[in-house]
């Protein structure tokens, strides 16, 4: 990221005023930033350092906090609650990112075949727009066991009632389901987007050179469009460890802690049990994970560049 | 296309097989993202009496806006309860207003106070200003959940607990994706105009208002949809500062409504109703801006 530096000095040299520019550059350029320096600090930077600090705490809210060192990550790594939690987004993670990826995937390249048509990229997006708490609501009530409209097309083919968020073993698959509904459109558009900027010589070259649609594919294709795999893939990562809405509308953490993701966990223990210091704990493990998790993949998805 | 035989005949165009599958799993996917939102209208506009009869059915059973009427507490608490809805009164009309209050603080301060920050970024020179710039960048990584309970510390430490300034505040004067779009557009924008402004006398303060604002209303007015659908369709961070009903948003009131189960269910028609009426000034703002929007995903895909 380059800054570029200013070029009015050299114009307001030639009005033969510069220190006077300068001066009224940096006081108005402190004035411009100072209230967003402000809300920065306030709820950014401070934040950030109370948290750590915080997390070395045992904390109600409603007795003074008491400093408790390391002792909640130490509960923490005996605290099974919190492994199960780990284990359950995980999972999570791991039914949402593949499929949306792939499927993404295979929606943009079909697009970038057939349409660039604005009204059938607007209908993709749609879902991502809506808050996760409609949507969630709204799926709750399409996968309603009893009268919701899902099962009834089960039962219309033959097949038995699905209690989709009832069951223990159904729940995550289900709640992943939603949000592949809600976020499938949005990361096959950022993909598409990628696809677009692919110059059709490239293809042309490769086609006159003999290659095969499904060479194209994987020797021009996937490597070019690798910094924008590479930035959905990490972001959407990111956002599917830090699930919360949709789970806090449809299951809240249930059926038998089945959906009981890290967020919700972290919910938990601050506002219901009002365990700040350990809720800030494992808000800072979640932090640390998700640094590490990014820069693994980042890693792995730049280690594939060096054998194009 | 030329096809390697050489008979006449068999020079007939071939059936493009792999066109039309791909066009039927696009409209497919086309239904799939789109059925959902029929089915709650169709829901909404349900009579709840009905809403057992007929579970299948595509079309709303005995077509009715009551369940509108309901949800917005236009009609009385016994006749609502007659219709299976919950005894306690849903008021949607202020958890609507609630939250257009609250998106209209958000998206006037941040936008204007980022837009300040972004030019000073992008055209002033003033110590330190790359590496604040680099700072705010770099908490651009910062998961939502870390800063959660150190702000809700501070917003009750302040008295805001339960005000739409306490919901307001952290995103009311400054978030780093606003001051980093805004800034990538004004480093975009010429000097030229900027600088004879400068020359002629004319004041930052001035220029800025009057000069640059102007040139930029498509960018300012896309950072403003892109806040307002952002502040609307936040949840955790309304439901842990704000959960009285006085300033409770829709999110939260939705949540809250979904809890009430006064059969032994939740009350569908009305909840149907009540996702409804949350989702329509997203849609009014996406069909007027809907190309702004599309435009920005790209923009932020390449950042």
């Amino acid at each position: 990221m380059s800054v570029q530096s200013s070029s009015i000095p050299k114009l307001a040299l030639q009005a033969g005023s510069t220190r006077r520019w300068r001066t009224r550059e940096t006081v108005w350029g402190l004035i411009l930033i100072l209230p967003s320096l402000i809300g920065f600090i306030a709820f950014y930077a401070v934040p950030a350092i109370r948290g750590v600090v915080i997390s070395f705490t045992d904390w109600d809210l409603l007795t003074p906090a008491k400093a408790v060192g390391l002792a909640n990550y130490m509960h923490l790594l005996k605290d099974p609650n919190f492994w199960r939690a780990l284990k359950v987004t995980a999972y999570y993670v791991l039914l949402n990112i593949p499929l949306q990826t792939i499927l993404a995937m295979v929606i943009a390249v079909m697009m970038s075949r057939l349409t660039k048509s604005l009204v059938i990229r607007s209908i993709l997006i749609i879902p991502w727009l809506m808050p996760s708490v409609v949507v969630g609501l709204l799926w709750l009530w399409l996968m309603d066991p009893n009268i919701g409209i899902l099962n009834a097309a089960i039962r219309a083919l033959g097949g038995p009632t699905v209690p989709f968020l009832n069951l223990p073993d159904l729940a995550m698959p289900s709640i992943a389901l939603i949000n592949i509904w809600q976020y499938v459109g949005y990361t096959a558009l950022l993909i598409f987007a990628g696809l677009q900027s692919i110059p059709g010589s490239v293809y042309e070259a490769a086609s006159i050179d003999g290659a095969s649609e499904l060479q194209m594919f994987w020797k021009v294709t996937v490597p070019l469009l690798r910094p924008v795999l590479v930035f959905v893939a990490v972001t959407s990562v990111i956002g599917s460890f830090q699930i919360f809405d949709t789970i806090a509308i449809t299951t809240k953490g249930g059926p038998v802690n089945a959906t009981k993701v890290l967020n919700w966990y972290i919910y938990e223990q601050a506002f219901t049990r009002f365990n700040m210091g350990y809720a800030t704990a494992i808000s800072m493990v979640l932090f640390l994970l998700l640094i590490f998790v990014s820069m693994a993949q980042m890693r792995l998805m730049r280690a594939g560049e060096s054998d194009v | 296309m030329t096809a390697p035989t050489q008979s006449v005949q068999t020079q007939r165009r071939p059936i493009p097989w792999g066109k039309i599958l791909a066009w039927a799993s696009l409209v497919l996917i086309l239904c799939i993202t789109l059925f959902p939102f029929w089915w709650m209208l169709r829901t909404a506009l349900t009579y709840p009496k009905a809403l057992f009869q007929n579970t299948a059915s595509l079309l709303p059973v005995q077509t009715t806006l009551i369940n509108f009427k309901r949800v917005l507490g236009l009609i009385s608490a016994q006749e609502g309860v007659a219709l299976g809805g919950t005894g306690q009164a849903i008021n949607f009309i202020l958890a609507l207003r609630n939250s257009i209050i609250l998106s209209m603080m958000v998206v006037v301060g941040q936008v204007t106070f980022s837009a300040m920050a972004a030019y000073a970024f992008a055209r002033l020179r003033f110590p330190f200003r790359n590496q604040i710039f680099a700072i705010y960048i770099a908490a651009l990584m910062v998961p939502g959940i870390v800063m959660l309970i150190p702000n809700f510390v501070l917003v009750r430490s302040l008295n805001l607990t339960n005000t739409f300034l306490g919901v307001a505040l952290p995103a009311m004067l400054m978030t780093p994706f606003a001051v980093f779009f805004l800034r990538q557009f004004f480093l975009g924008i010429n000097r030229e105009v900027e600088e004879a402004a400068l020359i002629d006398g004319a004041d930052v303060p001035v220029v800025f208002f009057q000069v640059v604002l102007p040139m930029t209303v498509p960018a300012i007015s896309t950072l403003a949809v892109i806040t307002f659908i952002n502040t609307w369709n936040n949840y955790l961070w309304p439901l842990v500062v704000a959960n009285e009903e006085k300033v409770r948003v829709l999110t939260v009131a939705l949540g809250v409504f979904r809890s009430q189960t006064p059969q032994g269910a939740p009350d569908w028609t009305g909840l149907m109703a009540g996702t409804t009426l949350a989702i329509i000034p997203t849609f009014l703002l996406f069909i007027l801006m809907g190309r702004k929007i599309l435009d920005s995903i790209q923009f932020t895909g390449f950042k």
